[in-house]
């Protein structure tokens, strides 16, 4: 026992023991990584293309192409979110438990009992204290990003619907019957440019309720998605 | 009755070489490679004249009225010639029982083989009394007249997709004609469809007995295959972010893209910027204005005009997509501040074991 390792203030509870748990492998680390790039650049392009800001003035048209710029990173960024997700959806079956398909519907009762007990502590906080801090995704929060999943699908058909008129191949091509049902390209582009405000509203809650785990458990959130660790109260097991 | 294109051709004194001549300008109307002209021959010199029904039901006679304008004078006359239009509300001299016998009589005498061309939307709603001719609803004509067609062709926006009759809320139950009839139609839109186009589609059914290629919409695919946006001459300041940004500065006097200024050229499928009218002359983004979309399914309720973005339902003409959008990222930012105030004071004793958990003896 170092005397140079006092403690700063004295203990007042029983010293607690946490341990070490690899929670997000690697693929779901890059997944969320990439996704998170792609979607910002979604949404800034896309934004850009709805509703273009002036940058050149009395400018001639043979000196720029700044507009088809925008264009050409927000059709590559959907090409590789798009396949990112369809990775993702891969890896749900058989990346480990904290990654799997299952956290993502609230089937079974331990999950519906989850939801509201992050409801009522965390989200509207009539409860003070939440004994039971889940490892992996907390079930509301997973339960959300299966909602997210469903604009990702919207998108991901709008989208290529719309690009479908560009484009000649495959995958675009695949999704150009949803023009007629939708009422023509001027109603698709409306949906389509309204959903982004979806991811741009997610983001803002989801990086806040990172940030808010972080600092009320002090597991170790926010740096778990870079590294892929998590800590966990070993008496917590017990509960 | 009966006689080939050829035929009555000779009868009206036109040389041979007026007949290729003919022949030729209806392959290039049509679309066709030349090496298709002697096919357009063969039909013409043995084709007897078909017969056609123009019908008139829910419109404003725009689509006649571009008709008689095409550009080709000279394919115009002969087609109206070569055509035997047997009925037509608007053009024709009968009237009364005189029109409806021929009416009847083209049906019966021409079993499988007349063309229809039907031009406006047909009212559903309440038995379809809000369009009645000769005291039939439009409906009951329209499948009386399409039973034996060898083709029906919908001309204009109305009979294509419903045009201004069926804009929110379609107090008649206005219906485009593919969805009244169990044939196949081939619809060309627009509030009015270009003439030229116009007569291609007809020269070609007239010249190669057989449908033009459709796309998904039934839409002619050589005339509504591409976009307006996709052959407009502006197309280069779109690339380049190069806007009109009113319609009085100096970027609207340059000829700038219209993009911000409403064009729905992007989302419009026509011949527009390839074809454009009255004999090539110009279209509407070359005048200076931007696309409507007259031709688009819905473009009456997907408005303002001259708004990018549509608006957005139920906040009033002001709102687009963009302003709730941004209103609702402000409400949410205000939102999870103040969840984070209350986290502080709510929570103090959490964070407060959090603080003290942190040293263990070992």
């Amino acid at each position: 026992m170092s005397t140079t390792l006092q403690p700063a203030r004295p203990t007042m509870k029983k010293p607690v023991d946490y341990y070490r748990i690899y929670v997000w492998e690697l693929p779901v680390r890059l997944y969320h990584g990439i996704n998170a790039v792609a979607m910002i650049l979604l949404c800034v392009t896309g934004y850009l293309i709805g509703e273009p800001h002036r940058v050149f003035y009395a400018a001639e048209a043979y000196q720029l192409y700044w507009f088809g710029i925008v264009r050409f990173i927000h059709f590559v960024s959907a090409f590789i979110w798009t396949f990112n997700f369809a990775f993702r959806i891969y890896w749900g079956f058989v990346g480990n438990r904290y990654a799997s398909w299952r956290n993502y519907f609230p089937i079974t009762k331990q999950q519906r009992h989850d939801i509201w007990n992050v409801l009522t502590t965390d989200v509207l906080q009539f409860r003070v204290k939440n004994d039971e801090i889940d490892i992996g995704h907390n079930s509301l929060a997973a339960f959300t990003y299966f909602i997210t999943f469903l604009f990702f699908l919207a998108q991901v058909v709008t989208g290529f619907a719309l690009y479908s008129s560009m484009s000649t191949s495959a995958l675009p091509s695949m999704f150009n019957w949803i023009v007629p049902i939708m009422g023509g390209e001027a109603v698709v582009r409306f949906w389509h440019h309204l959903f982004m405000w979806f991811f741009v509203v997610f983001m803002i809650v989801h990086i806040y309720l990172a940030f808010y785990h972080d600092y009320i458990e002090g597991r170790g959130t926010i740096s778990s998605i870079v590294g892929g660790w998590k800590f966990h109260r070993e008496d917590d097991d017990n509960k | 009755m009966g006689l080939t294109i050829w035929q009555s051709m000779q009868q009206k004194g036109y040389s041979r070489r007026d007949f290729i001549q003919f022949c030729t300008a209806a392959a290039t109307v049509a679309g066709l490679e030349h090496s298709a002209v002697g096919q357009v021959v063969n039909a013409f010199e043995k084709k007897e004249k078909p017969a056609v029904i123009w019908m008139h039901f829910q419109e404003c006679t725009c689509c006649s009225e571009s008709f008689i304008r095409a550009s080709h004078p000279v394919v115009l006359d002969v087609l109206l010639d070569v055509l035997s239009l047997n009925y037509t509300e608007t053009l024709m001299a009968a009237s009364g029982a005189q029109a409806e016998k021929s009416l009847q009589d083209t049906i019966k005498n021409n079993k499988g083989k007349y063309i229809v061309l039907v031009e406006g939307a047909v009212p559903t709603k309440d038995d379809g009394v809000y369009c009645m001719i000769g005291g039939k609803t439009a409906e009951s004509i329209l499948q009386e007249v399409s039973k034996d067609a060898a083709a029906i062709i919908a001309w204009g926006s109305c009979a294509s997709n419903g045009c201004i009759q069926a804009a929110k809320p379609n107090p008649t139950g206005a219906t485009p004609i593919h969805k009244l009839v169990d044939k196949p139609v081939i619809n060309v839109p627009g509030c009015p469809p270009i003439a030229d186009v116009m007569m291609a589609v007809v020269t070609h059914i007239l010249a190669l007995g057989q449908m033009p290629q459709l796309d998904n919409q039934g839409r002619p695919k050589e005339f509504y295959g591409r976009r307006v946006h996709d052959t407009c001459y502006r197309r280069a300041y779109y690339d380049a972010g190069l806007f009109v940004e009113a319609w009085d500065d100096e970027n609207a006097r340059k000829g700038y893209c219209l993009y911000k200024m409403g064009c729905r050229g992007p989302v419009t499928y026509n011949a527009c910027s390839v074809v454009k009218w009255n004999e090539g002359t110009s279209y509407p983004i070359q005048s200076g204005h931007g696309c409507i979309g007259c031709s688009e399914e819905g473009f009456w309720d997907n408005g303002p005009f001259y708004r990018h973005l549509p608006k957005f339902p139920g906040f009033g003409i002001e709102s687009t997509a963009d302003t709730i959008g941004t209103l609702v990222g402000i409400a949410t930012v205000a939102g999870v501040a103040a969840h984070a105030v209350v986290t502080n004071v709510r929570k103090k004793s959490v964070i407060a074991d959090v603080h003290t958990e942190d040293m263990k003896e070992s």
